[in-house]
């Protein structure tokens, strides 16, 4: 097309917060298919605690946008009866950390239904689960689990890290006729870029490439890609090109792309807020090491995880125990430059 | 519509809940009774012969709390079961042939002989499932009475349950919501007394499962769960009030597993006497007997029907051994839906 509209050139700018598109994700999905509905703690007038859902319960009413008691176990077995009745419901865990309240639910009941009955019921529903660091909500409401559910069959884990990935996956969960969860970062919720008007999907269990290099590769997802694409532009100032992979879903897990990427660069980096061991690094690397793309590694694979321990409360504490930024800069130029 | 020949109304002296109960739905009372303590005889049977790979959870003894609870149930409506749950599936209408093919991990069993004993489900039948985990069905019973206020739906939800269950969290949370948005929902509570080896009495504060329904503004109704005409009654009335949308109701069957909690059960802790005095009991021998006391029926058409529901099991089992097992190289299907 030679010209633009006016209408089109404002869509191809409009920015929105990654709160916002998920917002407009879910009016999409409500206003396209009645059998979609959000319910959660404080979702309602008070508009969510992260202000996700915000005017939605005035456009749906409070049968659509339901207020539910601080029940969380309750809510999330809620979830599961109406997703296998013909409802699609999206579940808002007012923190991720309160999911350890839900865990029967979701992971014995929702991830099982399908398989432990033969294939005769589908579990349509989408939790959306605000996590991780770096608000100060110290070691109860600060906590990165979405590994625990990685590994658990039946389920899908998801962490987009912008405002456009957010909408376009969220709207390909809702679609989906099974368990899925959404892993929201909740310093990423003011953060603003580009979103098209309209319903349009991003795919679940795609990586996506941010910047293309060829010194190393550097896989995060969720604000852990935002950091590590900030690096990458920085370490390319130092002269060296990183490639920068978004995982945006943890399972199913697009290892294609980190295989491909590590016999390009030769060095692979894991970047991810969780707990280091036993987590996201952990099952990347043994994919690496059990795989041909092992062959193709000139450098020990790193992994950049949260520390081993309990998110502290403390400022300068809390920035500490997982990555930042400057711990990205500074592995990625050891592991790039052969001292690590 | 009763047949011209049916007996029940034209005996007088007969309780309200029993003359409810006409001869024809009887006929079918009693099938499902038999049904229920004929599968869980020949399973056990199996078991003992070594011919059952896993574990299973017997309801015998417990069979009118099942039968009762779901008499008044339409074809669309719902139940959601428990570990115990061989009856519960039985008394929704499931066939016993698949359910024993299930019980075997066959392939045309309910679930591929993905799931036993434990998750027998029959989603288009209206059963949502039997459940491994204590209390794991009261929280969905919650999404299932959503789903069919959202849906406009004139259904109801049954969910069966134990004692045990009633002092899980999840009893009081979707106890909390069902009660809040007055939800379709009947709250069976099967007490047999013993959560595996622990009474009632050492694990609960108060006598009786029911009175927690007063913590929940919903009615709390203790019914003789070895009495099936009474159980119908409770459940038939729950119903219509949550399909008028009264909301739900909490509705405890008093009853008693004869059998051990599982294999691993040597009845530690309770005395074969107490078993004795419950086997007394027995919720099918209990209503034959007061059917022909009433003369509705007599003891030739009584056995007639119980003959017919062992002919039934013996053919069931028959088709389950018969069955193919699954594949292993369909391992990982059905792990998730396209």
């Amino acid at each position: 097309m030679s010209t633009l509209t006016e209408a089109a050139v404002e869509s191809a700018v409009r920015e929105l917060t990654y709160a916002e598109a998920i917002r407009e994700a879910l009016a999409i999905a409500m206003e396209a298919d009645e059998r979609v509905f959000l319910f959660g703690e404080d979702v309602g007038v008070y508009g969510g605690a992260f202000g996700v859902s915000g005017d939605l319960v005035h456009r749906f009413g409070t049968e659509r946008v339901i207020d539910t008691p601080i029940s969380e176990l309750g809510i999330a077995g809620a979830a599961v009866g109406a997703a296998i009745t013909g409802m699609k419901p999206v579940l808002e865990i007012q923190f991720s950390d309160f999911v350890t309240l839900a865990m029967e639910q979701i992971v014995n009941q929702a991830a099982k239904i399908r398989f432990m009955f033969g294939g005769k019921a589908k579990v349509p529903m989408v939790v959306r689960l605000p996590g991780g660091s770096g608000t100060g909500a110290a070691a109860q409401h600060s906590q990165s689990l979405e590994a625990w559910f990685a590994h658990v069959p039946g389920l899908k884990v998801i962490q987009p890290s912008s405002p456009h990935d957010a909408k376009g996956m969220l709207l390909s969960a809702i679609d989906d006729p099974n368990p899925v969860l959404i892993f929201e970062h909740k310093l990423l919720y003011k953060t603003k870029g580009h979103v098209p008007e309209g319903d349009y999907r991003v795919p679940i269990g795609k990586a996506a490439v941010r910047r293309e290099g060829r010194d190393l590769t550097i896989v995060g997802s969720s604000i852990m890609a935002v950091r590590t694409a900030a690096a990458a532009q920085k370490l390319a100032e130092e002269g060296i090109d990183a490639e920068v992979i978004d995982l945006r879903s943890l399972r199913p897990i697009d290892f294609d792309t980190i295989a491909a990427s590590v016999r390009k660069t030769h060095r692979l980096m894991v970047v991810y807020e969780g707990v280091k061991t036993m987590g996201i690094g952990a099952e990347i690397s043994a994919m690496i090491a059990e795989s041909d793309a092992f062959d193709f590694l000139d450098a020990p694979i790193v992994r950049l995880g949260g520390a081993e321990v309990p998110l502290p409360y403390n400022p300068v504490l809390e920035k500490a125990a997982v990555p930042q930024e400057e711990d990205i800069l500074a592995a990625a130029r050891r592991l790039a430059r052969g001292d690590a | 519509m009763k047949a011209d020949t049916d007996t029940s109304a034209r005996r007088p002296n007969q309780r309200p809940e029993l003359a409810a109960i006409d001869d024809e739905t009887m006929r079918g009372v009693l099938r499902k009774m038999h049904l229920i303590r004929k599968f869980e005889e020949a399973a056990e049977a199996s078991y003992m012969r070594g011919l059952i790979h896993g574990t299973m959870h017997l309801s015998i003894g417990q069979e009118a709390s099942a039968v009762g609870a779901t008499l008044a149930l339409m074809d669309e409506d719902y139940i959601l079961s428990t570990h115990r749950g061989h009856g519960h599936c039985i008394a929704k209408g499931a066939e016993p042939a698949r359910m024993f093919a299930e019980f075997f991990g066959k392939e045309n069993g309910y679930c591929r002989g993905r799931g036993g004993s434990m998750h027998i489900a029959d989603v288009d039948g209206g059963n949502l499932g039997a459940n491994g985990i204590v209390g794991g069905g009261l929280p969905i019973a919650v999404g299932v009475g959503m789903s069919i206020k959202a849906q406009k739906l004139d259904r109801v939800a049954v969910v069966f349950f134990g004692d045990g269950a009633s002092n899980e969290g999840a009893f009081h949370e979707a106890l909390n919501m069902a009660s809040i948005w007055k939800l379709p929902i009947l709250f069976v509570c099967e007490n047999n007394k013993y959560g595996m080896s622990m009474d009632i009495g050492r694990a609960m504060a108060v006598p009786n499962v029911a009175d927690r329904a007063v913590a929940y503004a919903m009615p709390g109704v203790v019914v003789d769960g070895n009495d099936l005409p009474a159980v119908a009654a409770v459940a038939r009335e729950a119903a219509e009030r949550a399909r008028a949308g009264g909301g739900p109701t909490l509705i405890e069957c008093k009853t008693y597993r004869l059998r051990g909690h599982s294999k691993s059960d040597r009845n530690l802790y309770r005395t074969k006497e107490e078993i004795e005095e419950w086997r007394s009991r027995c919720p099918i021998r209990r209503l034959e007997a007061e059917l022909t006391a009433h003369e509705r029926f007599t003891p030739e058409a009584l056995m007639t029907i119980e003959e017919a529901a062992q002919a039934e099991i013996d053919a069931a089992l028959d088709f389950a051994k018969a069955s193919p097992d699954p594949d292993p190289k369909d391992l990982t299907r059905d792990v998730y839906a396209d």
